[in-house]
């Protein structure tokens, strides 16, 4: 069956034709055209394509995209503004916290989901929030130092500081 | 793109339009947080439905609970909100403990309790894509005519491998809530698995499960313990719950489940005979008999039955002499 699907994605209401059957994942790649969500496996295994809804972090494969209607969906397309990079795009940047950079924008919505309900997160929590997030490549170190970097940027930030301008 | 098959998507708002919509809609299977349901229809494994109902707008599918010695939660209540509950947390702590081990954080926001208690069984030659189980011509669980993890049998042993299940049951008067065509009942938590990997539920189609609720002796200490591949995301290989009650250096009561082994979770018999002396070598070499014969653990995963039943019962020594000693 196909509906008429309203949420809110990136801030911005719309209203979408989507079919019952279509994953929120592929709603947004395929229909929407916002590829920074990744598909990284068959189905819960990776976290590469991990959204937040209403806040929370969400895994898109799993999510059929009906499901969303009337929420707020979040993706990586939403943090840069204005051509400047978000702190913790920026702390991936540059602490090396991307390498193949195909895990990155599902990291990043998770960390950015921690971010705001824990600005001043310990290592330890932030290797707990990213848990459901597989990275081939960086092994993991560089990860928390980007969650890290973000966090004391943002709080400088908070403290006066300007955003830095993108690399 | 990924190409699922059709169906349609109801999104009722109560426990009533759920009965209704399920009564009008026989082929429809319920949708809880989907982190195991979409990952087998995507894989196409069992037959597609032709309506879904999701779960997850049902209000009074929500909720947790807890009045003395009680608790109650509802099967919408998510595992990250369980786990996260203070109240559960101080009175329930292996519950909790349970709960904070499932999966990773995300999955832990989209899980409900009713998908973890209601989760299918698993196994290496069964949570597979259409391909692969199609190149090994499937198998009695799904599509198939033999069992590859035990060829001469006739039932599937496919393992149950929810957390939630073996905490709840080392609890008093564990029961299920449910609600179906015919009106409420309740089940006993041991009689909701049927211990056969195949039809591993012992719920009608239409019957919906709507809370769990147990009760904590107040002298009973709980707690949760598991092994997997990765720490922080793999189902268990081995998972296994405790309750004890120390009286001064006495063990007074012992109770202890497992999941990750066997097609159902397994309540442990026989521990009681362990009670009424010290926690001493000889009670502990009794508890490792009692393992060695009733967890199963066959070749269901990519470690061996083997090393999960030894597991097994390494992890309950760990988990009884940790509660028994805590002061
Ligand atoms: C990578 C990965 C790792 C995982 N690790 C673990 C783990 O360590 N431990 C663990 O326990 N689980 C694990 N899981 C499975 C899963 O995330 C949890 O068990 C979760 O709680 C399932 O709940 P759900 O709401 O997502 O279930 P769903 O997928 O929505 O549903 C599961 C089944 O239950 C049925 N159902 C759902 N709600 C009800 C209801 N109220 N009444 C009747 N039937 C219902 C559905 O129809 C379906 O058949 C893992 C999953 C993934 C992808
Ligand atoms: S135990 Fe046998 S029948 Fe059951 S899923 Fe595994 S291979 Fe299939
Ligand atoms: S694409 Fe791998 S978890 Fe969603
Ligand atoms: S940077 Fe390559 S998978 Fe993480």
């Amino acid at each position: 069956m196909i509906r008429l699907l309203t949420f809110r994605l990136n801030g911005r209401e719309r209203t979408d034709a989507v079919a019952d059957n279509v994953l929120l994942l592929d709603h947004l790649r395929e229909s929407v055209g916002l590829t920074g969500t990744k598909t990284g496996c068959d189905g819960g295994e990776c976290g590469a394509c991990t959204v937040l809804v209403d806040g929370a972090p969400v895994l898109s494969c799993l999510t059929l995209a009906a499901t969303v209607a009337d929420r707020s969906v979040e993706t990586v397309e939403s943090l840069a503004e204005e051509g400047r990079l978000a702190f913790i795009q920026e702390g991936f940047h540059r602490k090396l916290g991307s390498q193949c950079g195909y895990c990155t924008p599902g990291l990043i919505m998770a960390s950015e989901a921690l971010l705001r309900r824990d600005p001043d997160p310990t290592e330890d929590a932030i290797r707990d929030a990213l848990g459901s997030n597989i990275c081939r490549c960086t092994g993991y170190v560089k990860i928390v130092e980007a969650v890290r970097w973000a966090a004391e940027a943002a709080a400088a930030g908070r403290a006066g500081a300007t955003r830095s301008a993108a690399p | 793109m990924n190409v699922l098959p059709e169906w349609e998507l109801l999104a009722p708002s109560s426990v009533d339009e759920v009965r209704a919509a399920r009564a009008h809609h026989p082929g429809s299977r319920f949708l809880g947080g989907g982190t195991d349901l979409v990952v087998n229809l995507r894989r196409g494994i069992g037959d597609p439905p032709a309506t879904l109902i999701d779960l997850n707008r049902v209000a009074d599918l929500k909720g947790i609970e807890v009045a003395g010695e009680w608790i109650r939660i509802g099967a919408g209540v998510t595992i990250r909100e369980l786990a996260q509950d203070p109240r559960v947390r101080a009175s329930f702590p292996g519950l909790a403990a349970a709960a904070g081990s499932i999966a990773g954080p995300t999955h832990r926001n989209m899980g409900t309790v009713g998908g973890n208690l209601c989760l299918d069984t698993r196994c290496i030659y069964y949570n597979q894509s259409e391909w692969w189980r199609a190149a090994n011509r499937y198998c009695l669980k799904y599509g198939g005519d033999i069992c590859h993890v035990a060829p001469k049998s006739r039932i599937c042993y496919a393992t149950f491998s929810g957390d939630l299940a073996p905490a709840l049951a080392v609890l008093d008067d564990a029961q299920i809530e449910i609600a179906g065509a015919q009106g409420a009942r309740t089940l006993p938590l041991d009689s909701l698995y049927t211990g056969d990997g195949e039809r591993y539920l012992a719920l009608e189609p239409d019957e919906l499960v709507v809370a769990v609720r147990a009760r904590r002796p107040p002298a009973l200490r709980t707690g949760y313990d598991k092994v997997r591949v990765r720490q922080s995301i793999d189902y268990p290989l081995a998972g296994v719950a405790a309750g004890v009650v120390r009286e001064g250096d006495r063990l007074a009561d012992l109770r202890l489940a497992f999941t990750g082994t066997n097609p159902r979770p397994l309540r442990l018999a026989g521990t009681e005979d362990l009670c009424g002396g010290a926690l001493d070598d000889a009670v502990m070499e009794r508890l490792s008999g009692l393992v060695r014969r009733q967890v199963m653990a066959m070749r269901t995963t990519f470690t061996s039955g083997h090393y999960r039943r030894h597991a097994a019962g390494v992890l309950a020594r760990r988990l009884v002499r940790r509660l028994f000693d805590t002061t």
